[in-house]
């Protein structure tokens, strides 16, 4: 009885399920407490979820932006970086596709896709490499950095939809993005994309970055101690910048996989702050790339279904990321503070 | 006689490894109990099962014949069982007195009363003699006063029996022997004390009794009377060791390296000056000296981590001042660093990732363009594993898990896996148990008979005069003088304080 006791409390991922499920209780309690009908509301949360092919195709959807940011601090983070300015990378990232994906004309969509993608991932590289160069010649910590760098982003990419790019009429967006330079739609009617199988394609190429190639050790080198890679002779500065690139880069991919794929143009404001819930989901991922696929399916399930719920019950979408918000409090915070703390007492 | 503390049938194990197997042990009242063992004993974990850190498997602890069950440090202290760890927990920015209190502010309602409990230091410090500022902050203060404000924080919390887990690693010999006459003292106050260390010379001068562990058994205890520093490293290690190894053939005329009026500038530390030595062939080249006169910046410079002002760095005739860390590696220059938790080994790194750390970007452990090839790195792990003998479940096994012995032999491994022309050893046995100490001493010196060079820093006189062909003293960043290692301990005295011979 005790073994088996002790079998269970050594089961890897215990935290993460009873956060998960602490989680919805509380999201239940707080429902049963404002006076909605908490079964009826979830149900509907998971019907909207997982409750048919579409609901399903919602999922994913919501779920591919999340995983790619996640993919992106998660780089970061293993050479020792704290990227918060994700955000900003994938909004310069989507300007970018989009602005690729409208001027360019009569080009083959072989060609044009994968310029538009790799377009967005550069730009998304180049706005993370400023701080990253800014962190190595002038000292500046990159948190602050990279949070700027992001405001910036996001108000420079919002004037340009404003004025300089915008389409005509009333919305602020760019013009459609050619055919030619769409990802295709994977699951009609739904928005699911190839951008999907292309987040996954990403988790593969950062993990096997990460832990099979010796760029991807010396990162990890880095974040783990410094010192001793310094000592070893690894540069820790070129692989922080190395590692501020990589994660760039994803992120842009991320933005251009919602403008290619969802959107088809850039709309002012079309993101949630993806960014910012990649930081989460990928501390929820044990900063693992497979991790972060399981976590990033788990928020996109949160959004998908919470917005049936506020469609069928009275339950506003506020709900399903306050489950979030708590899923973040019970695993993310703890795990970050514990890093931190560690980092700090230099072990 | 009454026992202070008693532990029977305890048992701990972790996944693959039985940390402590049906341990007993008896401390008497008021005396001095060392624990010795080699590296991975168990020693560590023991007492960090009866200071209530690890919960054991199995087995009970008495205190003063009372069955207690201690789950968590703050229930030891309850019991009145303090440890000092080995890496110090105060925090740096606050002040002595701040830290002694903390977790234990003596209050009146909300209102901290800082006089009562000053007084109650005060009184302490003049019971025990110990002597301390009580304002300086803790990061000013040098690593022995540090411990020094770690023992006070326990006696302030009532403890009545003390644990040293390797106190005496961390410090230099003039700071241990401070230690040493407190430690006495405190026992002359009827305080128990538990004192864990590698080094026979300071167990003889402290301990009334001796337990000693062996792969997590106990195999005895015995009254240091009866016991000599050969008999313990044979219980210790089951079977002889040598404490003097033959030193070996005579260096060759032949120069590996030098380094020639090397001066740094003062940044983060001592700078060197107008430091010059040759290493030649078959030669172990000591660097004796107070630690803090110089010697981590003369590694670090060696290393390529620092900038030369002035001066340069030689390897097998070739100018090596400018090459960056990498590239001397490269020219077979091998480093095992002083500090190898913060220089030498990633601690969440495995055993394979610290062995293959700075060659990984080389065939053969590359293959292609930017991969690591897994069955080279398994087979380059598990020679090295079987080759140094390094006390680990497998490859894949974190660092952090090892003894502190198995962490040093990672270190070694690792540096000696490629060509080596000169070997920079600083500390080398720093924490080592016997065995580990006798191996790397073996290894220093096979390096040397197979015709390297081996520039060893230490702290640790007995070692530099046991080893080295040469001894060099520095003091104040200055090479001052040299001495043979079979000059007398006054001499290196005089030069180790600063007075050069010739005056
Ligand atoms: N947290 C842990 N997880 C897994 N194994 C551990 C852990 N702590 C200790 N061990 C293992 O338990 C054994 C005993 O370790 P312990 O630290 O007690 O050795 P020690 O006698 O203190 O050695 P040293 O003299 O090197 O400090 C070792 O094999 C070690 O690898
Ligand atoms: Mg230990």
């Amino acid at each position: 009885m005790l073994r088996r006791a002790r079998r269970f409390l050594e089961f890897p991922f215990l935290p993460e399920v009873v956060a998960i499920l602490t989680a919805f209780l509380l999201g239940l309690l707080v429902l049963f407490f404002t006076g909605y009908p908490p079964l009826r509301a979830f149900s509907a949360l998971f019907r909207g979820a997982f409750g048919s092919r579409n609901a399903f195709g919602q999922t994913l959807t919501q779920a591919t932006p999340i995983l790619f940011t996640s993919l992106s601090f998660l780089l970061s983070f293993r050479a020792g970086i704290f990227n918060i300015g994700i955000e900003g990378q994938l909004l310069m990232g989507a300007f970018v596709a989009a602005l690729l994906g409208t001027m360019i004309r009569s080009l083959p969509l072989p060609l044009h896709l994968p310029l538009a993608l790799l377009g967005g991932g550069l730009g998304g590289a180049l706005w993370a490499l400023i701080p990253a160069l800014i962190k190595t010649y002038l000292g500046a910590h990159e948190v602050i950095t990279t949070m700027m760098m992001s405001y910036i982003a996001s108000y420079l990419t919002s004037y340009f939809v404003n004025y300089p790019f915008k389409a005509p009429g009333w919305v602020a967006q760019t013009n459609p993005v050619q055919p030619t330079a769409l990802l295709p739609r994977i699951l009609p009617p739904t928005q699911l994309s190839l951008a999907f199988p292309l987040a996954l394609v990403f988790s593969v190429l950062v993990f096997y970055f990460l832990f099979r190639t010796y760029l991807g050790f010396q990162v990890r080198a880095v974040g783990l101690n410094p010192e001793v890679a310094e000592n070893r002779g690894i540069s820790v500065a070129s692989r922080q910048i190395l590692a501020f690139l990589l994660s760039g880069f994803v992120a842009g991919i991320g933005g251009a996989g919602e403008v290619l794929g969802v959107h088809g143009k850039f709309v002012d404001g079309f993101s949630p702050g993806y960014g910012w819930d990649g930081i989460a989901v990928s501390l929820v991922g044990r900063l693992h790339p497979l991790g972060c696929i399981l976590a990033s399916l788990l928020f996109g399930m949160l959004r998908a279904g919470g917005m049936t719920m506020a469609r069928v019950t009275k339950v506003p979408l506020d709900l399903s990321l306050i489950i979030q918000a708590l899923v973040i409090l019970l695993i993310a915070a703890p795990r970050l503070i514990r890093i931190f703390i560690l980092r700090k007492r230099g072990l | 006689m009454a026992f202070a503390l008693q532990v029977r049938g305890l048992t701990k194990s972790f996944p693959g490894v039985l940390a402590n197997d049906h341990i007993d042990l008896d401390v008497e009242e008021g005396e001095i109990h060392g624990i010795l063992g080699e590296n991975g004993a168990g020693k560590s974990v023991l007492m960090s099962v009866i200071y209530g850190l690890y919960r054991p498997d199995e087995g009970k602890i008495l205190v003063r014949g009372q069955e207690v069950a201690i789950g968590s440090p703050s229930q030891a202290i309850r019991c009145g069982i303090g440890m000092v760890h080995q890496n110090l927990t105060l925090v740096p920015q606050l002040r002595v007195f701040e830290n002694i209190i903390l977790g234990q502010e003596p209050r009146r309602g909300i209102f901290l009363e800082r006089q009562k409990a000053r007084r109650r230091i005060e009184e302490l410090l003049h019971q025990t003699g110990l002597s301390i500022d009580l304002n300086a902050r803790v990061r000013d203060l040098p690593i022995g006063l540090q411990q020094r404000v770690e023992i006070l924080k326990m006696l302030y919390r009532g403890a009545s029996i003390l644990i040293f887990d390797e106190p005496t690693t961390v410090l230099t010999p003039q700071e241990v022997d401070q230690l040493i006459t407190y430690l006495l003292a405190l026992k002359k106050q009827g305080k128990t004390i538990i004192f864990i260390s590698h080094k026979l010379r300071e167990v003889f001068a402290l301990c009334d009794r001796v337990t000693v562990l062996r792969r997590g058994k106990k195999v005895g205890t015995c009254a240091i009377k009866e016991a000599t520093p050969e008999s313990l490293a044979e219980m210790m290690v089951g079977r002889r060791v040598l404490f003097e190894l033959p030193r070996g053939r005579k260096p060759a005329e032949e120069v590996v390296f030098s380094v020639e009026g090397v001066s740094t500038l003062p940044e983060k530390g001592k700078a060197l000056r107008e430091v010059s030595f040759r290493v030649h062939r078959y030669e172990i080249l000591g660097i004796a000296g107070v630690e803090g006169n110089g010697q981590t910046e003369l590694a670090e410079t060696i290393v390529g981590l620092r900038r030369v002002r002035q001066g340069k760095l030689v390897l097998n005739g070739e100018d090596i001042t400018y090459l960056s860390v990498k590239e001397r590696i490269k020219r077979g220059l091998a480093h095992i660093p002083e500090d190898r938790h913060r220089r030498g080994a990633i601690l969440d790194f495995t055993v394979m990732e610290n062995l293959m750390l700075g060659f990984e970007d080389e065939p053969p452990l590359r293959r292609g363009l930017l991969t690591l090839h897994f069955p080279t790195l398994q087979e380059f792990a598990s020679s090295l594993i079987r080759e140094f003998e390094i006390a680990t479940p497998g490859g894949d096994t974190l660092v952090r898990t090892l003894s502190g012995g198995n962490q040093q032999k990672v270190v070694l491994a690792r540096e000696l896996s490629h060509p080596v022309s000169v070997l920079l050893a600083c500390q080398p046995t720093r924490g080592l148990d016997v065995a580990a100490t006798e191996y790397l001493h073996r290894k220093l010196l096979e390096l040397k008979n197979q015709g390297k060079a081996v520039v060893l820093i230490s702290a640790d006189l007995d070692e530099i005069r046991a080893l080295s062909d040469r001894v060099l003293v520095l003091y104040e960043g200055r090479i001052i003088g040299e001495l043979s290692p079979e000059s007398d301990e006054y001499q290196f005295g005089l030069l180790m304080g600063g007075k050069s011979l010739a005056s």
